[in-house]
């Protein structure tokens, strides 16, 4: 007897892959929204490519995604609308590409935030993973270019990962389309509930920055009791971040408790779109 | 009862603003700080090294070369002209072919089929010497030199060649007052200038980004590459033994390459001291890991995704102009074509340029897209040096089976090197195709700045003709 290739299984139509329905460009009604993130140049055009179907452009320089591109899949019987975000270092600092990511997964609310991370870079890739974390508990990590690291000699315990940050992690190969049925999986088990996230936040050291922090967490709680990141709030605030002291002035950050990401994506609102056309590059 | 809800957002900035007050800036580093420590402490213990550390030598040696301040420029101009000489040497014989079917074949089973059906001769002409006839010309000349320049350009971009190029170029890009990411942004203009602005939106600061823009029309897009190519093949390959002459057209296509760097940074140095000064912003550019590339799917792609959609542009705009041009040689105003009459009016400028009247009415009805400049050069030369036996007629766009001949039509409409050298010169640094100064005005919003970034490149390109001629006469060229 032949000893089956963990690999062929992937392809095979009995797998639970062929729940997988392209869906390309197609609008219409969604169940979910995912959002992709991640460091410039991992592979998330390449990820997004394989659950669309779409051909978004990739190439081999960071920036390559300069504007949101959205496209759909169908899995299990559930259909999603997947937005390929542009790749950033941080949410942090105030770039347009970075505003446009943040304010996507903070006030597009996504059903899952799937973070694609380079497994060669894993430490600096870390630190987005974290402030994502901070600001959305429905995520997905998405350990990518695992080929390349084996071929630099690093390996990563993807257990170990998945303990640490509370979240799924799956490895996986985009190029060569491998492990994407698992991240499938993951993202559809985050989307449904099936997997409750329990994401490890940051610890800050001091004393008084931990006791200003808490006091300022529990006033945003107060105000807002449904938000799901109040800490991330109460840390941009003390920062003194603009953009989120607006939306607290104009209700857009008390309306984000109110209204769902679906209804949002529908209405367009809350989402800042800088242009909708896929930059085809020749 | 509950506090109202209006005063509950004001509430939470005033905590806000005192607490901020109390604990000052040390928050945000103690974030970062302990964001880090975090991110390291995670990937510590879940990465495992197995020989105790990661091995990039490839890449690290790789690199050491390619950004290299000896070998760094040289084996980016090695690379470039062997792509170019490939691309010349391969796109003859497909070429060839093509038009041998869809010209010397295609065309008058077309024009007899159009006849027996009763079409009177204006339609006939109209639509398979005017309309198809165009069409054929483009897909001939364009296709096969696409089909080999974009996959090989796409090959060296997933590979992870390009970064290296912005990292050669950032010194220079920074001393002429630009962002070095513009390095990038020119890159893509080499494939096309449309797409190429769209691109430039990587660069955050207005000021440079308006710069990236208005520069970008000096990298050669796909439209110009075959006008380059065939210019350099008939009057820069003529000028040695025939064994090199596809070498010394490769180098000659290099050298306009070069020039059009030369005006992106001369234009970016002059742009940052006077309209659009400003302080140069850092960045970091990540060099990404060399990547093996999917030679299949790379295959695949930059055909159906460059190729064929740049070909299609190309074709939708030829149709409407073989039909303008059709109607402009056979429209008689006294006694004179309205072709005629334009030539004829448009041919003292054009001779002051080294250039004549027949380019500069093809660069008129090829606004829309360059890649239908040379057809309409071709065809408006037969037209009024009337060596009527080369081609078909009035109007008829045409195939010439070789370059020799098209050299003859060349010649015959008083052609000299010094006019193939002004028209390559004039090609690279005129103002951009329409579909490009729209996106420049999407872009920007801007009207202002869309003229600026057409009259701009096209008084330069006449600066540059005047002076090359003058010059060129001089010397005797002509």
């Amino acid at each position: 007897m032949t000893t089956l290739n963990p690999q062929q299984c992937e392809v095979c139509p009995v797998n639970k892959d062929a729940k997988l329905i392209r869906l390309g460009l197609e609008a219409g009604k969604f169940e979910f929204v995912v959002a992709l993130a991640g460091n410039p140049n991992v592979g998330k055009s390449t990820v997004f490519n394989s659950l669309t179907g779409l051909r978004q452009h990739t190439g081999n320089w960071p920036g390559k995604t300069v504007v949101r591109a959205e496209g759909a899949f169908s899995f299990d019987g559930k259909r999603y609308k997947l937005v390929d975000l542009p790749g950033t270092y941080s949410l942090l600092s105030t770039s347009t590409d970075e505003e446009v990511a943040r304010d996507f997964i903070l006030f597009g609310q996504p059903d899952v935030t799937v973070v694609v991370v380079d497994a060669t870079r894993l430490e600096r890739n870390l630190n987005l993973v974290l402030q994502v974390l901070e600001i959305t508990e429905k995520a997905v990590v998405c350990l990518n270019l695992i080929d390349e690291a084996k071929r630099h000699g690093i390996v990563v315990d993807e257990r170990a990962l998945m303990r640490d940050l509370g979240v799924p992690v799956i490895p996986t190969a985009a190029r060569a389309d491998q492990g994407i049925p698992a991240l499938l999986q993951a993202i559809a088990e985050v989307a449904t509930g099936a997997f409750v996230c329990k994401p490890k936040r940051f610890p800050i050291e001091s004393g008084v920055l931990r006791k200003a922090i808490s006091k300022m967490t529990a006033k945003v709680q107060l105000a807002f009791p449904s938000l799901p990141n109040p800490r991330w709030v109460a840390l941009r605030l003390l920062e003194g971040d603009q953009r989120i002291v607006e939306a607290i002035k104009t209700g857009e950050l008390g309306d984000l408790t109110r209204q769902t990401a679906l209804e949002k994506s529908l209405t367009g609102k809350g989402t800042k779109e800088m242009n909708d056309e896929h930059a085809h590059a020749f | 009862m509950s506090t109202p809800m209006h005063s509950k957002p004001e509430q939470i900035l005033t905590t806000a603003s005192t607490l901020r007050w109390e604990i000052g800036e040390r928050l945000h580093d103690a974030t970062i700080e302990s964001l880090y420590r975090e991110a390291a402490r995670i990937a510590g213990r879940a990465v495992i090294l197995k020989d105790g550390k990661p091995r990039f030598s490839f890449d690290r040696t790789l690199d050491r070369l390619v950004t290299s301040r000896v070998f760094g420029f040289p084996l980016m101009f090695l690379m470039l002209a062997v792509v170019f000489w490939i691309t010349i040497e391969g796109a003859n014989v497909p070429s060839g072919l093509l038009a041998n079917f869809l010209v010397d074949i295609a065309h008058p089973f077309l024009k007899e089929t159009g006849a027996s059906l009763g079409f009177p001769w204006w339609l006939n002409g109209f639509l398979f010497d005017g309309m198809y006839l165009a069409m054929a010309w483009v897909i001939s000349v364009m296709l096969p030199p696409m089909a080999i320049f974009f996959p090989m350009f796409t090959l060296l971009e997933d590979f992870g060649y390009l970064p290296r190029v912005a990292f050669n170029l950032d010194a220079l890009f920074r001393r002429a007052g630009a962002h070095g990411k513009q390095a990038l942004t020119m890159a893509m203009g080499y494939g096309c200038n449309a797409a190429a602005i769209i691109s430039t939106r990587v660069i955050d600061s207005p000021r440079e980004r308006l710069i990236a823009i208005l520069t970008n029309n000096f990298a050669l897009c796909n439209g110009r590459w075959p006008t380059q190519i065939l210019v350099a093949t008939i009057f820069i390959g003529a000028l040695v033994p025939s064994h090199l002459a596809s070498a010394a057209s490769a180098l000659a296509v290099v050298g306009v390459v070069l020039i059009g760097i030369f005006f992106t940074f001369l234009v970016s140095w002059g742009l940052s001291r006077t309209v659009l000064s400003g302080e140069v912003s850092t960045f970091s550019l990540e060099l990404p890991p060399y990547r093996p590339p999917r030679i299949w799917r790379t295959l695949y792609t930059s055909v159906i995704d460059r190729t064929l959609i740049v070909l299609w542009r190309a074709v939708i705009w030829a149709i409407p102009a073989g039909a303008v041009i059709w109607l402009v040689s056979n429209i008689q105003i006294g006694g004179e074509s309205i072709a005629e009459w334009t030539i004829g009016s448009l041919d003292p400028v054009g001779i002051l340029i080294g250039l004549n009247g027949v380019i500069l009415l093809a660069y008129i009805i090829a606004i829309p897209a360059n890649e239908i400049v040379i057809p309409t050069i071709l065809m408006l030369t037969v037209l009024v040096s009337g060596s009527a036996e080369v081609g078909g007629g009035a109007g008829v766009m045409f195939e010439l089976d070789s370059e020799t001949a098209t050299a003859a039509v060349l010649h015959a409409g008083g052609w000299t090197l010094l006019t193939g050298i002004n028209l390559m010169l004039f090609s690279l640094l005129h103002n951009p195709c329409s579909t490009t100064l729209y996106t420049i005005y999407k872009e920007t919003g801007s009207a202002r700045w869309t003229w600026v970034s057409a009259l701009l490149p096209l008084a330069i390109a006449f600066i540059v003709s005047f002076f090359v001629a003058q010059i060129g006469r001089m010397v005797g060229l002509e």
